[in-house]
């Protein structure tokens, strides 16, 4: 080949890559823009009408305009029509009268907020927060949030190098907690390694609550107080607990001896200490959520139609019998409210 | 097509010459193989967690895990090359999966799919690094191949600087499309393949006549020649903590939040990219070995800024310069070094064996001080592998000077 052929393939190279890639960047463009302006692709309800009674709060991933913005629907029909909010989150928690947002804002570096949401689901203020945001919940009465955030979130490559950073504030007040500056004991001795980390907190009361604590590699329930600054450990495998209505239970995934990245869901009670693996059999990685006493709700990803990540709300029984139903469809960050909003 | 880069004035160094023209086309092929690699790489933790749904703590597992087969396919890389005498032909495979693999994240939706992905792009890398790094060494003047590798590396860090502003402006085009950030980081290692397949010419070394064997290759790996030497670099690596490690340990100290965790990677490779090709010209006028082992006293003084109490932005500018004088005082060196130190037959091989041998003294280096670190403290930590590296640099000294080739 002459230096003349080879240059002008080189050319050729250039230009069909810079065509390529720009038609498919473009096609991506107007396809958002058209998705955008076009009306959800799920039936619609009226957001004041849904409050009135029980209902789910949910990241809506249905594309169309709503896409990403927060949901409502009734419980007693939470695959019917949806009301939109107008907050966009990645991610939510929700009790009556107040939610929390957790939202991206995409750059060169990317920073994140954890908006606290009033009854009209504007912002009310803010949450402190450092590191890319992953758990967030609030406690029963709204008084309480907490956020797990990834410190070292940058770093996918190196092994066994995170930290995670999980922060209780109660709204409305200055100051916060850092659960690393709490006590951990696992088995009544004391853990003061420098990798500890703590994350997915689930609220029993205005002091009491729920977490995972890890160091060395194992993970432990912790049963913790704000008021002692103490976490004392339950038992080992235990990852993103989540406490159910009564009180009793704890739903969560456990890791057993799969490979890295898969977990089980499974709960375990708190009175007799039985564990039971419910009956998803997929990797769930989310904080579980209780539909009601028997019922366990998480999210799980699927493949949307159009490429665009979607995913759907599961819901299974929380004594292992199965199977596993679809609860809310094209959905995301499940919170259950039991009790109507205060308007 | 002449392509150079002219060195300063010859007044600065009083020695001239242009590198040859295939370390620059070299250069600008792993330019675009970076900017490709770093895009991906820089939406790969927003990716995972918005868009999958999955956590990443998952991810960091299995991908230390293929750093350790990235290591062995690189010996085989490097000895395949010298046994067909055509480093470009195995180059080319290793580009090539690599750039296939960036399509490959279209489809893939899963926690398997995706970590199959990427190590399909470790692999790559791991084959096409030795065989490269011979191309570089047989193009290039013996005398001046610290320069060359300077002028490789400073390209190739040009890219990985580039990489994440382009993918930060693709999402700022369509948020939230990281299929159009595969997409296009797919086009800019397809624009690289084809300056690797059209112009970089099919170098023919020694090995093509005299075919070595893989008993000749062991037996030159491990001769008196490159023994000493592959052992310094053992030695040091053990004792080379993690950037991530020290990463981590500014941003403790000093709360920067994550979001600006980013911009600790860039500070480095821009410290990098400035002092690759002078420290490359100061390696070939004073001895590879002397600036090797000087770019590891860089790194012992960033052990201490970021393991002592002194904070603020100063100090941790200070760690980035000095950890970004550590890679370009011993990445682009090493390979220079070793070259003069193999037969012509074994080069490739000689290159992957040292490259290898710090890739796994790093592995190992992450697993012990992962355990210092939590016994210690992260200052602490430091520190103690900052006394254990001041008293190692004596006797890898003693171990490289005999290696120092003349210049």
């Amino acid at each position: 080949m002459t230096l003349r052929i080879r240059l002008a393939a080189l050319a050729g190279v250039v230009v069909l890559a810079l065509v390529a890639a720009g038609f498919y960047v473009l096609r991506v463009q107007r396809d958002q823009a058209s998705a955008a302006g076009s009306a959800p692709a799920v039936p619609v309800t009226d957001l004041a009408a849904a409050l009135t009674a029980p209902h789910i709060v949910f990241r809506s991933t249905a594309l169309g305009s709503g896409y990403g913005k927060l949901a409502v629907a009734p419980l007693t029909a939470p695959d019917g029509p949806r009301a939109f909010t107008e907050a966009s989150c990645e991610r939510a928690y929700a009790v009556a009268g107040r939610s929390v947002c957790l939202s991206a804002r995409r750059g060169l570096t990317n920073t994140y907020k954890a908006h606290v949401l009033g009854p009209d689901w504007a912002a009310t203020g803010d949450l402190p927060l450092t590191g890319l945001p992953s758990r967030v919940r609030l406690s029963r009465d709204g008084a309480l949030a907490v956020t797990t955030t990834f410190v070292y979130g940058d770093s996918y490559a190196s092994l066994g190098q995170f930290s995670t950073r999980t922060v209780v504030t109660r709204i409305g007040h200055k100051g916060s907690s850092d659960l690393e500056t709490f006590r951990l004991l696992v088995d009544g001795k004391r853990i003061t390694a420098a990798d500890r980390n703590f994350w997915g907190v689930t609220f029993a009361d205005d002091d009491r609550f729920y977490a995972t604590a890890a160091s060395g590699g194992k993970t432990w329930l912790v049963r913790g107080s704000l008021a002692q600054k103490r976490l004392d450990s339950i038992r080992t495998d235990v990852e993103c607990p989540s406490l159910s209505p009564d009180g009793t239970r704890i739903a969560f995934k456990k890791h057993g001896g799969m490979a890295p990245g898969h977990w089980r869901l499974a709960v375990y009670d708190l009175r007799t200490g039985v564990e039971t693996e419910l009956a998803e059999t997929r990797s769930v990685d989310d904080q579980a959520e209780w539909l009601d006493d028997k019922t366990v709700l998480y999210g799980l990803p699927r493949d949307g139609a159009t490429g665009a990540a979607t995913s759907d709300i599961w819901a299974t029984p929380a004594d292992g019998a199965g199977p596993p139903r679809v609860l809310v469809p094209d959905a995301w960050s499940p919170a259950v409210v039991r009790t109507s909003s205060p308007r | 097509m002449y392509v150079s880069v002219r060195d300063r004035p010859a007044a600065a160094a009083g020695r001239t010459g242009r590198v040859a023209t295939t370390v620059v086309l070299l250069g600008v092929v792993s330019m675009f193989t970076d900017i490709s690699s770093e895009m991906v790489a820089a939406v790969l933790p927003l990716y995972l967690t918005t868009a999958v749904g999955l956590g990443y703590l998952a991810y960091g597992l299995v991908d230390g895990i293929y750093q350790g087969v990235s290591a062995v396919v690189r010996i085989g890389g490097g000895y395949a090359a010298d046994r067909g005498g055509h480093p470009k032909w195995i180059a080319l495979v290793g580009y090539g999966v690599s750039a296939v693999s960036r399509i490959a994240l279209l489809p893939a939706h899963g926690f398997a799919a995706i970590a199959g992905v990427i190590s399909a792009d470790r692999l790559g890398k791991g084959l096409r690094t030795a065989p490269r790094d011979a191309i570089i060494a047989e193009s290039s003047d013996p005398a001046q191949l610290g320069r060359s590798f300077g002028v490789h590396r400073t390209l190739d860090t040009i890219g990985a600087a580039l990489g994440p502003l382009i993918a930060f402006a693709v999402l700022a085009l369509v948020p939230g499309s990281y299929d159009s950030v595969f997409v296009v980081s797919f086009a800019f290692a397809v624009v690289g393949f084809a300056v690797l397949v059209l112009f970089v010419p099919d170098v023919r070394t020694r090995a093509a006549t005299a075919k070595a064997g893989l008993r000749q290759a062991f037996r030159e790996i491990s001769g008196t020649r490159l023994r000493r030497p592959l052992l310094a670099t053992g030695l040091l690596g053990m004792l080379t903590v993690g950037d991530g490690f020290l990463y981590l340990a500014v941003q403790q100290r000093d709360d920067l939040t994550a979001s600006f965790f980013p911009l600790l990677y860039v500070g480095t490779n821009v410290a990098y990219l400035i002092f690759a090709l002078p420290l490359g010209r100061l390696a070939d006028r004073i001895g590879r070995a002397r600036v090797f082992v000087g770019g590891h006293v860089a790194l012992l003084a960033a052990y201490l800024a970021a393991g002592g109490q002194l904070g603020g932005l100063v100090t941790t500018v200070l760690v980035l310069l000095l950890l970004g004088t550590y890679y370009a005082a011993t990445d682009g060196v090493l390979p220079a070094l070793v070259s003069r130190l193999v037969s012509d037959e074994v080069r490739g091989s000689g290159i992957a064996a040292a490259q290898t041998v710090v890739a796994l003294s790093r592995f190992v280096s992450a697993l012990a001080f992962g355990s210092l670190w939590v016994l210690f403290g992260r200052g602490h930590a430091l520190l103690v592998v900052g006394l254990l590296l001041a008293v190692a640099l004596p006797f890898a000294w003693r171990l490289m000077r005999t290696s120092e080739a003349p210049a």
